[in-house]
């Protein structure tokens, strides 16, 4: 009989923080720029530069620090981590390895088991690599240092989660948090944020952990729940098979589905820290906290029960509106402006989620404006545009963010409310469709719809149809 | 001397140093480091145990700098002093493992 086995996961994530410059020099952190243009003495490691802190930088940390329920080292400094790779100039890179900034927290996650705490060990304040563009054709890499020294929180889990389901609970948790932060936006696929999974298995029951293994290169939520599936598997089979797992970092190709060792022997990792002597010790007050901590904003959870009190809108509503901050925030924006909650909230459900879908955009990508989703919903509201032109607005609203209420005159697209104008129309659609209206009074009352439909043709969709319906009936 | 360093521990250094030594070169690293240990020997001699670690001589903290870009278009100075370049970046042997 087999073995009933028991994943054990724990997850180092790196954060890269939303700061203009870099962690140690006032470069430029904008993204996609040309190869090493924004780049100085200190984030190059020429000899004699000397790095300066930016302040920043601790105070995202801090911040993110407190929303994870984690205690603050007052006093903490950095630490050098040395290794030699040509994407790291100065052949260490600043890190915290004795007094990481934040120890101890916990995050609490749903899945469908229900809810759980996942712990926290600590969160470093570290910079970031170069990057190394290869060239297989002449054989060499290009080094681009426009990456080296951005600024990286690094938030290690205790190895609490036990599938894949919790590792993502877990990641989706930590990504709208720090979102709602503001402190980075969080994208795995541009490497925002970037997740390594530790992994190992053992018997259902022991208490031991096994031989664990480290995951890297998982650039999506499904590349991690593929790989935690993939790795689980081939820890079992070796074990199954009387081998033994090597401790070692690997790398997941989620194309083939399949992972393998990075490091040989070779490149044992030995890294020598030792306290980094060109950055003095940071202090972090009791004033400074309580500043930091009274500027939190309000996060998902307290976001989610005021709307349930505040707003007459489903709870299913409410947990997507608020999955991400950019969302909740043009929700709030455009009821302040007097539109009504239910209908701002069914703009978002409905036609923002299937335009967010088709077009392949993340909600905190979303930029339009509230005040155009207030107007277009007035113009609803006062029958002004009907609902198929309204979709039509909209759709011009979510592209280009246009001002509806020009668009809607400028494009001629008012609803006609000339009863007269109307009442004509309908009698010449009368006249034209006698088998239609032969049809209706047999009792087929299908057929009003279909001379309702060639009467919004006539009107090129700019009838109200509840009016056309009225009239219809009474004239016929 | 009193330290001696092992033919596994230079092998060992010498793969984090990333460094090929040659087996005169071996034998010149390893008398050094039997040196520099003593050396730290002679420090063990102190007493320090009311004397708390530190890692800064100067009694400062809390340097910090506002999150302001004040530094420009680096690249031409960089690259003046690459051996190499192409297309803005520094020219390097391939690098596949990380």
């Amino acid at each position: 009989m087999s073995k009933e086995y028991e994943t054990v996961i724990g997850l180092e994530v790196h954060v890269e923080l939303a700061t203009k410059t870099k962690i140690f020099c006032g470069c430029s952190t904008a993204f996609g720029s040309a190869s090493n243009t924004h780049t100085c003495p200190v984030c190059t490691g020429q000899p004699g530069s000397l790095p300066v802190l930016n302040k920043q930088v601790v105070e995202y940390a801090i911040a993110v620090g407190l929303a994870t329920n984690c205690e603050i080292t007052q006093y903490c400094k950095f630490d050098r981590k040395n290794y030699f790779y040509p994407d790291n100039p100065q052949n260490y890179q600043i890190s915290q390895l004795y007094l990481p900034i934040c120890r101890n927290g916990n995050v609490e996650i749903e899945t469908e088991k229900g809810k759980k705490s996942v712990g926290i060990h600590e969160i470093h304040m570290e910079e970031d690599a170069g990057k190394l563009i290869h060239d297989d054709w002449e054989d060499c890499s290009f080094v681009d240092f426009n990456r080296s020294g951005v600024p990286l929180i690094e938030i290690v889990s205790e190895p609490d989660m036990r599938s894949a389901e919790e590792v993502i609970a877990y990641l989706d948790k930590l990504k709208t948090t720090i979102q709602y932060l503001g402190a980075s936006d969080c994208k795995l696929q541009e490497g925002s944020m970037r997740a390594d999974v530790n992994l190992s298995i053992r018997e259902v029951g022991t208490k031991e952990f096994g031989t664990r293994t480290e995951m890297k290169n998982l650039n999506s939520f499904k590349a991690i729940a593929r790989a935690i599936e993939g790795e689980r598997e081939r820890q079992i089979d070796l074990l199954e098979s009387g081998e033994k797992i090597i401790q070692e970092t690997r790398r997941w190709d989620d194309v083939k589905g399949e992972s393998y060792a990075m490091r040989s022997k070779e490149d044992a990792q030995d890294y020598r820290y030792f306290p980094e002597p060109d950055l003095v010790p940071i202090v972090i007050s009791d004033a400074w906290l309580t500043e930091i901590k009274n500027r939190q904003p309000e996060f998902r959870e307290e976001k989610m029960k005021r709307y349930q009190k505040e707003y007459d809108i489903p709870e299913y509503d409410i947990s997507i509106i608020t999955a991400t901050k950019r969302m909740a925030d043009i929700f709030e924006e455009t009821v302040s402006l007097g539109a009504n909650p239910k209908k701002v909230s069914n703009w978002l459900m409905v036609e923002t989620m299937r335009l967010l879908k088709e077009q392949e955009i993340e909600p905190e990508d979303l930029h339009f404006s509230s005040k155009n989703l207030a107007k277009l919903i007035a113009l609803t509201e006062s029958k002004a545009i009907n609902s198929t032109v309204a979709k039509e607005v909209f759709e011009k609203i979510f592209e280009e963010d246009i001002d509806p209420e020009k668009y809607v005159e400028e494009k001629g697209l008012k609803t006609v409310n000339d009863e007269g104008a109307l009442r004509h129309t309908i009698e010449k659609v009368i006249a034209e469709n006698p088998q239609s209206v032969e049809d209706y009074h047999k009792g087929k009352k299908k057929a009003i719809g279909f001379l309702v439909g060639q009467t919004m043709k006539e009107m090129k969709g700019k009838a109200d149809p509840g009016m056309v319906n009225q009239i219809l009936q009474e004239l016929l | 001397m009193a330290n001696v360093i092992s033919d596994e521990t230079m092998e060992y250094v010498g793969i984090l140093a990333k460094l090929e030594l040659s087996e005169e070169e071996k034998k010149q690293a390893k008398h050094d480091m039997e040196k520099m240990l003593d050396y730290i020997d002679k420090l063990n001699e102190l007493d320090t145990s009311e004397v708390e670690p530190m890692s800064h001589i100067f009694p400062v903290q809390n340097v910090f700098r506002e999150d302001i870009v004040v530094n420009g278009d680096g690249v031409s100075n960089l690259l003046e002093n690459a051996p190499e370049s192409k297309n803005n970046g520094l020219v390097v042997p391939m690098t596949t493992i990380q």
